[in-house]
C-alpha cells in the first residue's frame, strides 16, 4: 500500500508572554491509501494542533510532513479539512456553499461543478440544492459540509472533532453517513477526536497521545474481521469492547 | 397556517393580542389629541402666553402656508445635505474599517486616536470646519459626515472582528487570501451590522448637520428655527422642529424598509 502522509518528527513550540510552551514533540507515523486512521489524546495533548498544522494553517517548530512523498508546508488542494461544526455560509445557498473551495482556488471548472454535483445527487442532497443552510438538518448539514470538502479532490481528508458539536443521536447516524461515503469514494481520512468509541467504530489504526508535550504513546491496529463492517455493526462485536477497555487504560483518564 | 385549522383557544388567544394592539393605539392617538387639545386652549384661555409657546392652530397655520414661507426648500435644503453627509460617512466609514481590518499594525497604533475622537463631541469641531471648508453647505455636510464617520468605523471595524472564526477557518483551509476572506465571508456576515450601523448614523448625520445650520447657514431648517428664535416667530420655530422629528422619521423608516428588501432577497453573493 501507498503512504498518502507522512510526519517526520514533527514538533511544536508556542511562544506566549509568560514562556513556551512544547504542545507536540517528534510525531511520526503515516497514513496509507484508503486507510482511516484517528488520533486520540487526553484534552490539551495538541491533537488538533498537529491537524492545523498538517493542513498548513499552522507553523510547525521542526519535523516535515509529506504528502503522496512530496514534502509541504502550506494549504494544498490535497488536503481537505473538516472542521468541529460544519460552518456553511448561511447567505449562501447548499449548491453555492458547495462551490466555494472551487471558487476560491480558481477551479470552478465544468469538469469539477458535474463531479460536485454527482456527489449531491449520490447521497441524496440534489433536491436540496436551492435550499439555505438553516433549512437543513444538522445530520444534512454536516453532510454538505463533507461534499463541500470532497469538492475539491483532495487526496486525503482531515477530521477534527467533526462531529463533536452533533448531539448523540444524530452523531451516531451521521457518522455513519460520513463513513460510507468515505468508503464509497476511497478516501483516505485522519481524525482527531477525544470520543474513544467513535474513534473505535470508524478506524483502522488509533494513535494514541500522551499528556502536553504530545508525544506517540502508542498505535493500535484496529480490525474486526467482519465484512462489509460499518461503525454500527461494529458496535456490536465482542472485540469492541476489549479495544475500548486497552485504550481507556492508556489514555489514562482522571477526572 | 390555514384559517380552519385554527382551535378556539387559539381565536381567543390571537383575537386578545389582536385587541391589545389596537387599545394601544387608541391610547397614543388620545394621548397626543389630548396634549394638542390643553395646549391649544391653555393658550385661548391666557394660562399660558402664546407669544412664547405658541399654539397648535397657529402651528398648523404656519403648515398650511408652506409655499409662501417657503418651509419645503428648507426641509428639502436639511435633507440633502444630511443624505449627502451620511452616504458618505457610512461609505468612508466602510473603507476605513477595511483598512483598520486588513492592517492589525495600522489598527493597534490608530486605537487610542479613534477612542479619543470618538467621545469627542464632533459639535466643538464646527468652527474649525467652517474656517477649513468655508461658510456655507460644504461645511454643514462635512458636519454631517464627521459625526458618524467613527462610530460607523468603529461599529463595523467590531462587527468584522466578532465575524466567526470557524468560517475563517473554513475558507483557509481551502487556501483563500486576506481578499477572498473579506469578499466571501466578512462582508457577506456582516451585513447586518452594516444596516444597524446606518439606523444609528441617519439619525446622528441629522444632529450634524442642524448643528452645523445653527452654526452657518442660510437656509434649512436648523437655520429656520435658530431664525425663528431670534425674531420670536415661535410658529415657525415649533412647525420646524415637528417637521424635524417627520423627516428623521422617514429616513429611519426608509433604513428600515431598506433592510427587509436585502433580508427577503437574501443573496449576497
Amino acid at each position: 500500500m501507498q503512504e498518502v502522509l507522512k510526519l517526520e518528527k514533527v514538533s511544536k513550540k508556542y511562544q506566549a508572554k509568560n514562556g513556551e510552551v512544547e504542545a507536540l514533540k517528534d510525531i511520526s507515523f503515516e497514513v496509507y491509501e484508503g486507510e482511516f486512521v484517528s488520533i486520540i489524546g487526553p484534552s490539551g495533548c495538541g491533537k488538533s494542533t498537529l491537524l492545523s498544522i498538517i493542513a498548513g494553517l499552522e507553523e510547525k517548530t521542526s519535523g516535515k510532513i509529506y504528502i503522496d512523498g512530496k514534502e509541504t508546508n502550506q494549504v494544498t488542494s490535497e488536503i481537505g479539512y473538516m472542521l468541529q461544526r460544519d460552518s456553511l455560509l448561511e447567505w449562501r445557498n447548499i449548491y453555492s456553499n458547495i462551490m466555494i473551495g472551487l471558487e476560491i482556488r480558481h477551479c470552478k471548472t465544468k469538469e469539477n461543478e458535474e463531479y460536485a454535483q454527482n456527489l449531491l445527487k449520490k447521497y441524496h442532497l440534489y433536491d436540496f440544492k436551492d435550499k439555505f443552510p438553516s433549512q437543513l438538518s444538522g445530520g444534512m448539514r454536516q453532510r454538505v459540509a463533507l461534499i463541500r470538502t470532497l469538492a475539491i479532490r483532495p487526496k486525503i481528508l482531515l477530521l477534527d472533532e467533526a462531529f463533536s458539536a452533533l448531539d448523540y443521536q444524530t452523531r451516531i447516524a451521521v457518522t455513519k453517513d460520513i463513513y460510507d461515503i468515505l468508503k464509497n469514494e476511497k478516501i483516505t481520512a485522519l481524525m482527531v477526536t477525544h470520543d474513544i468509541s467513535e474513534s473505535i467504530s470508524m478506524s483502522d489504526r488509533i494513535v494514541v497521545l500522551s499528556k502536553r508535550p504530545g508525544t506517540i504513546k502508542s498505535i493500535h491496529k484496529i480490525d474486526f474481521e467482519i465484512p462489509n463492517r460499518t461503525p454500527i455493526n461494529c458496535r456490536e462485536s465482542a472485540k469492541f469492547s476489549k479495544y475500548f477497555d486497552s485504550l481507556w487504560k492508556e489514555l489514562d483518564v482522571h477526572a | 397556517m390555514r384559517k380552519k385549522n385554527i382551535s378556539a383557544d387559539r381565536k381567543i388567544y390571537l383575537g386578545k393580542i389582536k385587541k391589545e394592539k389596537i387599545i394601544i393605539l387608541i391610547t397614543q392617538i388620545l394621548l397626543l389629541l389630548a396634549i394638542i387639545i390643553a395646549w391649544e386652549v391653555a393658550a385661548n384661555l391666557g394660562f399660558i402666553d402664546s407669544f412664547i409657546t405658541s399654539q397648535p392652530s397657529r402651528i398648523l397655520n404656519t403648515f398650511l402656508n408652506l409655499s409662501s414661507n417657503g418651509l419645503l426648500e428648507h426641509i428639502g435644503v436639511t435633507c440633502t445635505e444630511t443624505i449627502i453627509g451620511f452616504l458618505s460617512g457610512a461609505f468612508l466609514g466602510v473603507i476605513i474599517a477595511i483598512i483598520l481590518w486588513s492592517s492589525k499594525f495600522l489598527s493597534r497604533v490608530l486605537e487610542p486616536f479613534l477612542v479619543v475622537l470618538n467621545s469627542l463631541p464632533k459639535v466643538a469641531l464646527g468652527p474649525v470646519i467652517i474656517i477649513w471648508v468655508g461658510a456655507g453647505m460644504p461645511a454643514i455636510i462635512v458636519m454631517g459626515l464627521a459625526i458618524s464617520l467613527i462610530v460607523t468605523t468603529l461599529q463595523i471595524l467590531n462587527g468584522f472582528e466578532n465575524t466567526d472564526k470557524e468560517k475563517i477557518k473554513m475558507v483557509q483551509t481551502f487556501g483563500a487570501n486576506k481578499f477572498q476572506i473579506l469578499t466571501k465571508v466578512i462582508i457577506p456576515a456582516n451585513i447586518s451590522t452594516f444596516i444597524n450601523s446606518l439606523k444609528i448614523n441617519i439619525g446622528l448625520s441629522l444632529v450634524g448637520v442642524i448643528s452645523g445650520e445653527f452654526l452657518v447657514s442660510k437656509a434649512g431648517i436648523g437655520y429656520l428655527i435658530v431664525y425663528g428664535g431670534q425674531v420670536f416667530k415661535l410658529d415657525l420655530v415649533m412647525a420646524s422642529v415637528i417637521l424635524l422629528g417627520l423627516v428623521a422619521a422617514i429616513m429611519y423608516q426608509s433604513i428600515v424598509i431598506l433592510e427587509k428588501i436585502i433580508l427577503k432577497t437574501n443573496k449576497f453573493k
